[in-house]
């Protein structure tokens, strides 16, 4: 009689478990089953400085206005990842910012048609009390002195440590001031404790963790006006724009010959051009984070050719060989290039 | 000061309710159909390994039981890189294109629960009297039908393993982040919503989002439980 019992009430609970079960199958094949909405599918992997600040939904919306048969997805991942992601041909561009990372993928035949699209500077970021005096310095010479307090015991350094633009840009800006950043990731300060703290996380961990840890940091601007605006950190610029701090964003696209190339050359370029337009250089520069202008649009800089100093600075960090892009590495695109 | 987040999202959180917010109302069905099929699939493949295992007395039985127990414990970031290579373009499978879409975020939690229904399922049925099922057989029962009599015997230890697995994978940001790729408007559930908002720094919305997944998993479950409950 007890068993009778059980087996009614757990019938009910079969059923209503069937009938889960039986929707998510169901549900799964009709997804699998969709019908081709006949439009062509565009995978860009990019940078999370872009992702967090929202600039990419801005981005999606208005070129699939201007081309309605593209379907535009964002992966970000790292500029490190990302260009792996692409290079496994899971990506049919790229959207980054290391230049040093993009001439090697170039050069080992992943990437053409390389173009620089916008720019910014990073920031020296550190706490409002400044342990270790850099106030008014230049970046190299702050640098140089977090170096020496950091290993005197009176002040903190976060980095990145996950291989991005931004980590990229800090390593080279330590080197050019003098330090290794491996070395400097193994100190110990007189009470024992590492100085150099590597985060090994994304722009607003980071943030956090130097804002709770009163320790100086790398910063892209975006990132760093979101975090301040919604009161997550209470850390202030050090050293603001200036030709050591520039960050320069580029798109690359996938080599028609390389081997894991997936026929989207076509639909990849369409892309490029568009951020090369009027239209796409508009949408980097209207873009706002709190009511700043985060990122500066590269070609009407370059067209009018007035602020030598920062084209000059720009195509000494940025270029390859006196281009964007060197012949070689260029496909069906001679014309972006005049 | 530091409450602060934690309240706002809960006014938050009431707001995107109450208003119905689509885009909330479009991550959370697509939260809630992944980690269903995830669970259509792991019950498919999960119950009748499960089953075999706990009734079974083969060499290595005793092996593989620890062994489901143990990939029960794979580490959700782990297995995604295994995916996530699998699903590649120039994976194994790549031709299946399942990277970046549902169906791949689908596939690769049924992967990460179907231990866990094994593991589940195996330890019921093994609870339950052996003879349930000679005696079934002795009733005439085939091999099949017998194992389905055990099975309903065993149906409570069954139907933990399901919802548990159901609520894992409802539960799983790993795995949907890593093979869907959070892509707005296709494979964006609920966890990837929230940790991107946590990574944009707007800690009150992703508390929003977190009291909602909590409120849905909680009320599924009770009315599961409600639906099952003795008279």
């Amino acid at each position: 009689m007890t068993e009778k019992k059980s087996m009614s009430i757990n019938q009910r609970t079969a059923v209503i478990l069937a009938v889960i079960i039986v929707i998510g199958i169901v549900g799964a094949v009709w997804y699998f089953n969709q019908p081709a909405t006949g439009k062509t599918r565009l995978i860009v992997s990019t940078t999370t400085s872009f992702y967090e600040t929202g600039f990419l939904q801005t981005l999606k919306k208005s070129f699939e206005t201007k081309y309605p048969q593209y379907n535009v997805s964002f992966i970000s991942q790292g500029t490190g990842l990302a260009l792996a992601t692409a290079a496994r041909g899971d990506a049919d561009l790229v959207l980054v910012h290391a230049p040093s990372s993009e001439k090697i993928f170039l050069t080992n035949g992943t990437g053409v048609n390389r173009k620089i699209v916008a720019y910014n500077y990073f920031l020296l970021i550190g706490p409002a009390s400044d342990p270790a005096g850099i106030k008014g310095l230049s970046i190299m010479d702050a640098l140089k002195k977090i170096v020496a307090q950091g290993e005197a015991g009176n002040a903190l350094w976060v980095s990145r440590g996950d291989k991005s633009g931004t980590n990229t840009k800090e390593i080279a800006l330590f080197k050019l001031a003098g330090f290794d950043t491996v070395k400097l990731a193994a100190e110990k300060n007189p009470s024992g404790n590492p100085w150099y703290l590597s985060a090994g996380a994304g722009m607003t961990a980071t943030l956090q963790l130097a804002d709770q840890k009163d320790a100086y940091t790398l910063t892209d601007i975006a990132s760093f006006l979101n975090n301040q605006a919604n009161g997550n950190i209470h850390l202030v610029e050090y050293v603001g724009p200036g030709k050591d701090m520039l960050n320069v964003y580029s798109v690359i696209v996938i080599s028609p010959s390389w081997k894991n190339y997936r026929g989207t050359f076509t639909a990849a370029m369409d892309f490029e051009r568009y951020l090369l337009t009027a239209d796409g250089q508009n949408l980097f520069g209207n873009f706002g984070v709190q009511g700043q202008t985060v990122f500066k649009p590269w070609i009407p800089l370059k067209t009018a050719n007035t602020d030598t100093t920062t084209i000059t600075w720009i195509q000494n960090y940025a270029y390859i060989n006196g281009t964007d892009c060197p012949t070689k590495f260029r496909v069906q695109a001679d014309d972006l290039y005049k | 000061m530091s409450w602060q987040p934690i309240i706002d999202g809960a006014v938050q959180g009431a707001r995107l309710i109450l208003t119905g917010d689509s885009q909330v109302i479009q991550i959370t069905v697509r939260s809630l159909e992944t980690a269903a099929a995830a669970t259509g699939l792991a019950a498919l493949v999960g119950m009748p390994i499960g089953v075999a295992l706990g009734l079974g007395s083969f060499r290595g039985r005793g092996f593989l039981k620890t062994l489901f127990s143990a990939l029960v414990g794979v580490p959700t970031v782990t297995l995604g890189l295994f995916l996530f290579v699998l699903f590649s373009r120039s994976g194994p499978i790549g031709y299946m294109q399942l990277l970046y879409t549902v169906p791949g975020i689908a596939l690769g939690e049924a992967v990460l629960v179907t231990p866990l229904v094994i593991s589940f399922v195996a330890s019921a049925v093994e609870a339950k009297d052996m003879g349930v099922r000679d005696l079934a057989r002795t009733l005439g029962a085939s091999e099949y039908e017998s194992s389905l009599a055990v099975l309903r015997e065993a149906w409570n230890g069954v139907s933990l393993a399901l919802v548990s697995s159901f609520n894992r994978a409802f539960a799983e940001l790993g795995i949907a982040m890593m093979i869907g790729g959070n892509i707005e408007g296709l494979t964006r559930v609920l966890t990837t919503t929230i940790s991107l908002q946590t990574n944009m720094g707007e800690l009150g919305l992703a508390f929003a989002l977190s009291y909602i997944l909590l409120i849905v998993v909680l009320s599924l479950n009770f009315l599961i439980a409600w639906l099952g409950r003795e008279r």
